[in-house]
């Protein structure tokens, strides 16, 4: 398994990283028993463009550089086509990723989707990503130690 | 430390050929070719080499004759044919077959191919510790028992079963008993008669050998269906030409291992707690994953909470450092390492885990090195953590 040029240049130099904190949409996807936890925070401004966004991402080399090519794809986009970005986008962008990583970029792309129909919903619109699992913002690693872990089917994507 | 140098800390994964065993070998490929097999004098010479390598091998695991001693392609072939050779052949109908969880794939592959094939496998978990119980063993023990398979040392966390007990319940239960030394071997006392056991299998890329080699230790009288078959070499257990340079260097690659052992593991042992000591120090939330003994001398695991495995791999790859994990994203599949499951460890814990094994041409600069470069690579990682400050406190 080897990553691009690209995907190590993301993964070394991320872009964008951080978070927003008068953020006008927030998504976070994932979930740390399967590894993986991405947050992404956007400003939107008038016109429906996204002008600021940030991420925050646990997670293997190929979840950080999806995360953040997703974010340098989707900065200056409408809402409608940062949704509309695809996970084979994604890859593309990169120059490819490995097949077991294909899930990550499907990561990305649903981080920002929540993100944008958190922004929709908050001003009474119509979300346009239809389902997607968002991570619970309360997980707890010690919670549930003696229940088996589910992770079997919670990770699969 | 010189820019372009790597820094190897994947000693079980594999081992660099060690010069005075490529020395060993040259004469084998070009002058000493002949086939072992062959009557005339190039292949009687290249015979007594092989019986020479087999005589050596046996002296070093104890073994009561050297045709105990069955030479094959390494690892992985001298565990699927010690499971399925002994099983078909003491029970041609099916019978039962106990390995534990945090076996080598090599071990566990094997076990479920003959589930399906109608023989009945009990899967037995270790505890927290990272050892097998005897007690635990004895409960999972049944009449058609025929062969326990547990390894001697455990691979990623470095834990050392208790063999001879473990070997006693399986013989009082009527049932043989394998192990899987290739972690151990040359790394702490092994002797096949000390241990108890009927079948074990090694590894030569382990041990600064070649790759490509191994052995099957089987003790006379062991019931075996050889699986590969062919012209009845290595008494008829295992058909094909011997790979003659790949005996020689094995032989001479574990006699190195067997003299410099006591001295060199207390070196490893010292090394191993510095990394340890060192990185639970520098970072928060770090543990080691095992510390109960008896352990390998040369497997540093542990617990980074909180970063993913391979991320950290990746970085320290840039630092020009070889290490690996146990995370789901290095394997290719998303579930992370069966064996730190099986001590316990819960999945988002292990997706942090981390494994440095030393040997040989590790030195003290080189510990050092990781422990300069390591701390902030964790500490970049988990500021880029969504989750860390909620799940572990305060980021570091």
């Amino acid at each position: 398994m080897l990553y691009s040029d690209k995907v190590m240049d993301h993964f070394n130099n991320p872009r964008n990283v951080g978070v927003i904190d008068d953020a006008d949409g927030i998504g976070e996807v994932g979930n740390p028993v399967c590894g993986d936890m991405m947050k992404i925070t956007i400003k939107v401004d008038d016109g429906d463009h996204i002008n600021d966004i940030k991420f925050q991402t646990l997670g293997c080399g190929a979840a950080i550089a999806t995360s953040s090519i997703v974010t340098e794809l989707a900065k200056g986009m409408t809402l409608a086509d940062a949704a509309a970005i695809s996970k084979q986008q994604v890859a593309d962008e990169l120059g490819g990723l490995p097949p077991a990583k294909m899930h990550c970029s499907v990561l990305a792309t649903d981080g920002l989707k929540v993100a944008v129909d958190d922004y929709l919903k908050k001003h009474g619109r119509e979300p346009i990503s239809g389902e997607i699992k968002t991570s619970d913002p309360n997980f707890d690693p010690h919670a549930d130690e003696d229940e088996p872990h589910d992770h079997d089917e919670a990770c699969e994507l | 430390m010189a820019e372009n140098e790597t820094i190897y800390l994947d000693y079980a994964a594999t081992t660099p050929v060690d010069p005075r065993v490529v020395e060993a070998m040259l004469p084998y490929f070009t002058e000493k070719f002949g086939n072992p097999n062959s009557l005339y004098a190039l292949g009687r010479e290249a015979y007594r080499a092989l019986e020479d390598a087999r005589e050596r091998v046996a002296r070093g695991l104890g073994a009561n004759n050297p045709n105990e001693v069955i030479f094959t392609s390494g690892g992985t072939e001298s565990d699927t044919t010690a499971l399925l050779g002994i099983m078909q052949r003491s029970a041609p109908r099916g019978g039962h077959l106990i390995v534990s969880a945090f076996e080598h794939h090599a071990v566990l592959e094997p076990a479920h191919y003959l589930e399906k094939h109608h023989y009945e496998v009990t899967v037995l978990k270790p505890r927290e510790d990272g050892h097998i119980h005897p007690d635990d063993l004895r409960a999972a023990m049944r009449e058609d028992t025929k062969l326990v398979s547990v390894m001697h040392a455990n691979n990623e966390i470095g834990t050392i079963q208790p063999i001879r007990e473990l070997a006693d319940v399986a013989h009082e239960g009527g049932a043989l008993m394998h192990t899987d030394a290739a972690q151990s071997l040359g790394k702490i006392p092994f002797d096949v008669n000390e241990l108890g056991i009927d079948a074990a299998s090694f590894s030569s890329h382990k041990i600064y050998g070649p790759k490509g080699f191994g052995a099957l230790y089987l003790r006379q009288r062991t019931p075996f269906e050889p699986l590969m078959r062919g012209g009845g070499q290595e008494f008829k257990k295992r058909s094909g030409t011997q790979n003659v340079p790949g005996a020689v260097g094995f032989a001479t690659a574990l006699e190195i291992m067997l003299e410099e052992q006591p001295a060199e593991m207390e070196r490893l042992a010292g090394l191993r707690d510095r990394i340890i000591d060192g990185v639970t120090s520098a970072l928060p939330n770090t543990q080691a994953t095992v510390t109960g003994d008896p352990r390998l001398p040369n497997i540093a695991s542990m617990l980074i909470n909180g970063v993913e495995g391979e991320a950290m791999l990746l970085q320290l790859d840039n630092k020009g450092i070889a290490v690996s994990t146990g995370s789901a994203c290095s394997s290719g599949s998303l579930e992370p390492s069966h064996v730190l499951l099986a001590v316990g460890c819960p999945p988002e814990i292990a997706h942090g885990s981390l494994r440095l094994t030393i040997g040989r041409f590790t030195t003290a600069e080189n510990i050092d090195y990781f422990l300069e470069v390591f701390p902030p690579i964790v500490e970049r990682l988990r500021s880029m953590s969504p989750v860390y400050q909620k799940m572990f406190g305060s980021a570091s």
